[in-house]
């Protein structure tokens, strides 16, 4: 475990933080994930590429089981974070989340103080046991989020009053803010412009030192960029998957080389 | 390919710009119609009203009698034949039965309450002369508004004589807003139908607000959609739409048949409108609830909040504005009810202020239907400036809901 501090470790040395078996999941009649098996390492970025309507939000989701919320959907196979499966009777789904963080597409700060924003984790899992302790985690989650020096002056201010890229880095620090192991992220910057998008890939390429990260983006270039290993999904189904350098230099698949090169999707 | 051509010809151009024109037109004229209407209501009824908030009255010297009012007993005297007699001191050259017997009637039989509670209040003035004001008749009162005669000519020229010597002072009508009804128009008053349409909407409000949001939190958020959820929701956008006296009806078989509650009390009325307006509060809360951004309650779900958790800190704060609204449009339409309180009792003639939701009472609206179909003359005013005490109490309670609302927004 003396690797963790180390970006470049090899694919041997990683710990395997989330691991799927066999899971499909279907939207009713919809067919949405097939047979997919995938194994995601711990400190370190995973990204999911490929083209809309291709199943790798509804993985994500089905992480952290946000596709509990959506009535007509169901999954088979299984789930596992470190060895324990999402689905475990004994395992509550509100202590998963917990667990595993989520940052949406959209950044959705609540129409709260930014503050209150990332005090309402720790608030309701009671991580905090005095009022100075629950600033200490906010200042400290504002801090790796990398926003607290453009809002401390502000903290009582509405999160829902900075700009997008600042929303997004409120959201990230209100997942980390409970502490999570594993953050997951639904195209994260797909609303933000470049200089924002820029600040965030610093942020998740800081946080994957004490975070399993797995990223959705329809940005290739992105995936690139901050990934340490690339899956890529087609028509519900996982085509590739491997370290990030081989799946854009050398992929084994065609339809991931047409994908990639722009020629499909 | 053909060339597609992408300039406007003129007469296009203009004919849409006539048609955005004439929409325009159309709409300035709708609205003025509606202003036109709604000044004309507001006129009419204000106008007619005004006559039911001033009253007269005659400065008169009573000897209070100690053979009429015992002092130990001073609520028992027989304060009509002091009022009587002062009354009929300023005319000390009528002699005829039938003359004094019409002087009489011009004199109000609250000239006698007012001089009760006078000595009531300070026995002392017992055995002394006081000078006080007594209420004259509502005949008298049209008089000196000159609003009608239907006096003879001899109380016509008793009233001018009073008046010119300067016995006759106009003043606010303090019983309208004092007194009960009344089967005398200058005695009846509306603090009674007030009273009991406060406590009936308190027990409407209390009633349906918390039931209907809960029913409607679970649902939007928490029922399974099955035939059941479905079946209740249709029944729920049904009942919307029941006609008022059905529930009254209702009220009359359970509430009053069945659970023998006190007929006529602001308790049962407030229960009928509350199932009245629960379909409407149900409905509006969905549509708050169904409105806030989804984004919102993921985030929640994002961060480890369970549904109720989501639910009650995120949805329902933003939710509240528009249920708020809901809830008061449904209350300003439930104050405004007579049918369903016509069926369970509330529609008898009540002339005590209630003071509590089990004592018998009426409310506004009946009110103003009871004395609407009063042949005397005072009473059109009174139903007018019932009319308008029925509005200024939908204005303070909408006004009450827009400060609430910014109170609610103001959280974001």
């Amino acid at each position: 475990m003396n690797d963790l501090f180390q970006n470049s470790v090899g694919l041997e040395t990683r710990v395997d933080k989330v691991t799927a078996s066999n899971v499909d999941v279907y939207y009713g009649d919809k067919h949405a994930i097939h047979d997919l098996s995938i194994t995601i390492p711990d400190r370190a970025v995973s990204a999911f590429i490929g083209p809309s309507g291709c199943g790798k939000s509804t993985f994500l989701r089905a992480i952290n089981r946000m596709n509990d919320t959506i009535p007509t959907c169901r999954m088979t196979g299984s789930i596992r974070i470190d060895g324990e499966d999402v689905h475990d009777k004994n395992l509550d789904v509100v202590q998963l989340r917990a667990r595993v963080g989520m940052v949406f597409q959209k950044p959705n700060p609540f129409p709260k103080s930014i503050f209150e924003n990332v005090a309402y984790g720790p608030r309701i899992h009671g991580l905090a046991r005095s009022k100075s302790e629950l600033e200490g985690i906010v200042v400290e989650s504002l801090k790796r989020a990398s926003l607290f020096e453009e809002v401390k002056d502000r903290l009582q201010h509405p999160g829902t009053g900075l700009s997008g890229g600042q929303q997004q880095r409120l959201c990230i620090a209100r997942a980390i803010a409970v502490n999570p192991e594993v953050i997951l992220m639904d195209e994260p910057c797909s609303a933000l412009d470049p200089i924002a998008t820029a600040r965030i890939e610093e942020l998740i390429d800081e946080l994957k030192q004490n975070y399993c990260i797995i990223i959705v983006t329809h940005s290739m270039q992105q995936a690139a960029r901050v990934s340490d290993r690339t899956a890529f999904f087609h028509l519900g189904i996982l085509v590739e998957q491997g370290e990030t350098n081989q799946i854009f230099t050398s992929p084994r698949d065609k339809r991931t080389q047409d994908y990639i090169t722009g020629r499909f999707g | 390919m053909t060339e597609h051509r992408n300039t406007l010809s003129p007469a296009h151009l203009a004919r849409r710009h006539s048609a955005e024109k004439r929409f325009r037109v159309y709409g300035l004229f709708a609205l003025g119609v509606a202003g036109l209407f709604l000044a004309f209501l507001l006129f009419d009824i204000v106008s007619r009203s005004i006559p039911a908030f001033t009253t007269q009255q005659v400065t008169a010297s009573v000897y209070i009698d100690p053979a009429k009012v015992d002092a130990d007993e001073p609520a028992k005297g027989d304060y009509g034949g002091l009022a009587k007699d002062a009354w009929r001191d300023l005319f000390p050259d009528i002699v005829d039965r039938a003359d004094k017997k019409k002087l009489t009637g011009l004199l109000s039989s609250g000239a006698a309450d007012a001089l009760r509670s006078l000595v009531v209040a300070d026995p002392g003035l017992i055995g002394k002369t006081v000078t006080v004001p007594l209420q004259v008749s509502d005949d008298a009162v049209l008089f000196y508004q000159n609003a009608s005669r239907q006096l003879s000519d001899k109380e016509v020229i008793w009233l001018q004589t009073l008046s010119d010597r300067g016995l006759v002072t106009t003043g606010l009508n303090l019983a309208f807003f004092s007194n009960g009804d009344s089967r005398e128009a200058e005695l009846a008053g509306i603090r009674g139908a007030l009273t009991g349409s406060l406590l009936t909407i308190a027990v409407t409000l209390l009633l349906s607000l918390p039931l209907g949001v809960a029913a409607a939190i679970y649902l939007e958020e928490f029922a399974s959609r099955n035939h059941l959820t479905d079946l209740i929701e249709v029944n729920i956008n049904n009942l919307a739409a029941v006609p008022s006296i059905v529930f009254g009806l209702l009220g009359l078989a359970v509430f009053l048949s069945f659970f023998d509650l006190p007929r006529s009390a602001p308790l049962v009325g407030g229960l009928v409108l509350a199932l009245l307006v629960l379909p409407t509060i149900i409905i509006a809360s969905r549509a708050a609830l169904r409105s806030v951004p989804p984004s919102v309650k993921e985030a929640a779900f994002g961060v480890g909040a369970s549904h109720q958790q989501a639910v009650f800190h995120h949805v329902l704060p933003l939710a509240l504005p528009g249920i708020l609204t809901g809830t008061i449009l449904a209350v300003a339409r439930a104050l405004g009810e007579t049918a369903p309180l016509l069926m369970i009792g509330m529609v008898a003639f009540i002339v005590d202020v209630p003071g509590g939701i089990f004592d018998a009472a009426t409310v506004l609206p009946v009110q103003i239907f009871l004395w609407s179909d009063l042949p005397e003359q005072a009473f059109q005013s009174r139903t007018a400036a019932a009319i308008v005490v029925l509005l200024v109490v939908l204005f303070v309670l909408n006004a009450l809901a827009i400060v609430l609302r910014r109170n609610f927004e103001r959280r974001w």
